[in-house]
């Protein structure tokens, strides 16, 4: 069990840790691009614009352009806000989902969890990908949203394990003990007694369904099953791979999303490390 | 052990009943009429194709109630038949899959045993050397914040277009035919190594980071302290904690299971490689209700099997399961 670190001294911790700063920058960085790029450009993301089709960045065309001549630029930051429109949305949903589940069944015990723990067992096993493809192409018009709802609804599972074990050990503490004596209600105990003394697992959790669901979307975007409606970066991938940017050699087609992805997903990989290391003293001393 | 069989056993039950639910389900309530899209591709006029839709949609089975449909789903199932594909008409599903099926196992047995065996010796060795953890490390996270796709392209530009060694589409040369001559099974070879390498690279990054952060783990648990109090010599701690470490990774292997299926989808698409991956996506494009059934299934027997294997010798590593001493080890 990690304890948890009072806020100043946390901070104190987080600041010093060169993992959790890195980590932090560069997905603030990206964040800044996502919410701030699109304001720098007045192209519209599909607009045919280059009459000489795919060509390397240049001062009028910052990232280059796609062969239809679209640019690439625009397509790219507005893809960057839907990865983290995703992440949030799509991450958060299958956190909570699995702490729902988590609390429940190890707060409980008992017949709800043995019948909690076949359920994520069963959704474990399942490949979940495959479900959200039939089900996502039973769908003809898709939007971001709805993305974030698959991939909220099919993520949890694994989150629902861990938060499960680690309430069951939480749950025979005194201070829980306690409170369950002075007549306090199981969800008020869940939520002031147990989920603090977790705090930081949550936050990691968190992270990681973050960049899990970032990496799902593009996954599916790629093959042709995101939004239908929306700019993505996996749709990037996708069309510069359908259009030939290989044989082209296009590399400022296909480079930035792959590369914009991989750096998000690292960075909040890194920043995982780093906080495991500051909410956990004994490794913060051997490192 | 029996109890620990019973229970996975009825988990594998349950998610098999559950798939082919879901898999007679979905598809079921797809917008769009497959029939009217096979007509489509005739023209004839339209009294002409409301007879013959009806007709197909009798042959199908399509204009019976949806609780009989569903029995009939199981029924059919249990005899192997999955129907015939709309698409490659009259081709039954089981054939068309059973095509494309070698192509699978030839990519993913390797890919996923390989990466795991590799991505375990890996992670060992960097969790007692700083040196290599330096550079295996950051590498293994690397490959897995890289979207599979992304690491197939990059692969697919660079070694097979910049330096043009490699091909990049299909299972073997347009030129042949498939044969047992050595020219087919070069070609083949020579096709199947970029989307393996891109599979295997995934894989290894996942694997070797969850071996490392486990050994180090197990380094600092109390038996690994006793021992070395007893001043047992270090490669015999390291011993026992490669052991206790082992388990936790039969485990992973069962869920990376699940997981390289997104993979081997994605990669598939990205080689034009003709397993079930490919085969999928162009069901689902044409609607064809039955090869989406047939490859959703086979995907969820893929799965399950592999799980099965994982939960025996997981009992066969493990004495405790055997005895019916651990709760609940997955």
């Amino acid at each position: 069990m990690t304890p948890s670190v009072p806020g100043r001294e946390f901070l104190y911790f987080a600041w010093r840790n060169g993992k959790l700063r890195f980590g932090l920058a560069l997905v603030l960085f990206f964040l800044g691009v996502a919410l701030l790029g699109p304001l720098l450009t007045h192209y519209p993301p599909l607009a045919y614009l280059n009459p000489l089709g795919a060509e390397a960045p240049s001062a009028t065309y910052w990232l280059g352009t796609t062969c239809f001549g679209q640019d690439v630029y625009t397509q790219f930051v507005l893809g960057l806000r839907a990865a983290f429109l995703v992440g949030l949305l799509g991450g958060g949903m299958a956190t909570l989902i699995g702490m729902l589940i988590g609390f429940m069944a190890g707060y409980r015990g008992g017949l709800v969890d043995e019948v909690l723990n076949v359920l994520t067992n069963v959704v474990l096993v399942i490949p979940t990908f495959a479900v959200l493809l039939i089900a996502a192409a039973y769908l003809q018009v898709r939007s971001v949203l709805m993305e974030c709802l698959f991939i909220g609804l099919t993520a949890w599972p694994w989150a629902a394990r861990a938060i499960r074990a680690q309430t069951f050990s939480l749950r025979t503490r005194d201070f829980v003990d306690l409170a369950r004596l002075s007549g306090m209600r199981p969800l008020k105990i869940v939520f002031t007694e147990i989920a603090p003394n977790m705090l930081s697992y949550l936050v990691m959790t968190f992270i990681l369904q973050f960049g899990g669901a970032i990496l799902m979307a593009a996954t599916l975007d790629f093959i042709g099953l995101g939004p239908t409606n929306a700019q993505s970066l996996g749709l990037m991938m996708q069309t510069a791979v359908l259009w030939g940017a290989l044989p082209l050699g296009a590399w400022w087609w296909f480079i930035p999303p792959g590369l914009a992805i991989t750096a998000i997903v690292g960075a909040l990989y890194v920043m995982n490390v780093g906080l495991d290391d500051v909410f956990n003293p004994r490794l913060r001393e051997r490192s | 052990m029996p109890r620990y069989f019973a229970r996975k056993l009825l988990i594998y039950a349950l998610t098999f009943v559950l798939a082919v639910t879901i898999d007679w389900l979905i598809p079921r309530f797809m917008p769009g009429d497959p029939i009217a899209n096979m007509l489509a591709r005739v023209s004839v006029n339209t009294n002409a194709a409301q007879v013959m839709h009806d007709y197909y949609a009798h042959v199908f089975g399509l204009d019976l109630p949806l609780w009989r449909q569903y029995l009939n789903f199981w029924g059919r199932l249990l005899q192997g038949d999955l129907g015939i594909s709309l698409y490659l008409f009259p081709t039954p599903v089981t054939q068309v899959i059973a095509r494309a099926l070698p192509y699978d196992i030839l990519l993913l047995v390797p890919a996923i045993l390989l990466s795991w065996f590799a991505g375990n010796r890996f992670g060992a060795l960097a969790a007692r050397n700083r040196w290599l953890d330096n550079v295996v490390s950051p590498v293994a996270y690397l490959f897995t914040a890289m979207p599979y796709m992304w690491l197939a392209i990059l692969l697919a530009w660079y070694l097979g277009l910049v330096l043009g060694i490699l091909p990049i589409a299909g299972a073997y040369a347009f030129s042949l035919h498939p044969a047992w001559s050595a020219a087919f099974g070069l070609s083949l070879l020579q096709h199947w190594f970029l989307p393996f390498l891109s599979l295997f690279l995934v894989g290894f990054g996942g694997q070797a980071i969850g071996m490392r952060n486990l050994i180090i783990y197990e380094l600092e648990a109390d038996y690994a302290r006793y021992l070395e109090a007893l001043g047992a010599p270090q490669r015999l701690v390291r011993k026992h904690a490669f052991g206790n470490a082992m388990l936790p990774q039969i485990t992973g292997l069962a869920l990376a299971l699940g997981v390289v299926v997104a993979g081997a989808l994605v990669t598939e698409v990205v080689f034009s490689y003709p397993g079930i991956g490919s085969l999928l996506l162009a069901a689902i494009q044409r609607q064809d209700y039955f090869l989406i059934q047939g490859c959703f299934l086979f995907i969820i027997i893929g799965v399950l099997l592999g799980n099965f294997i994982v939960d025996i010798a997981y009992v066969v590593l493990d004495p405790r399961t055997r005895r019916g001493m651990t709760g609940e080890p997955a």
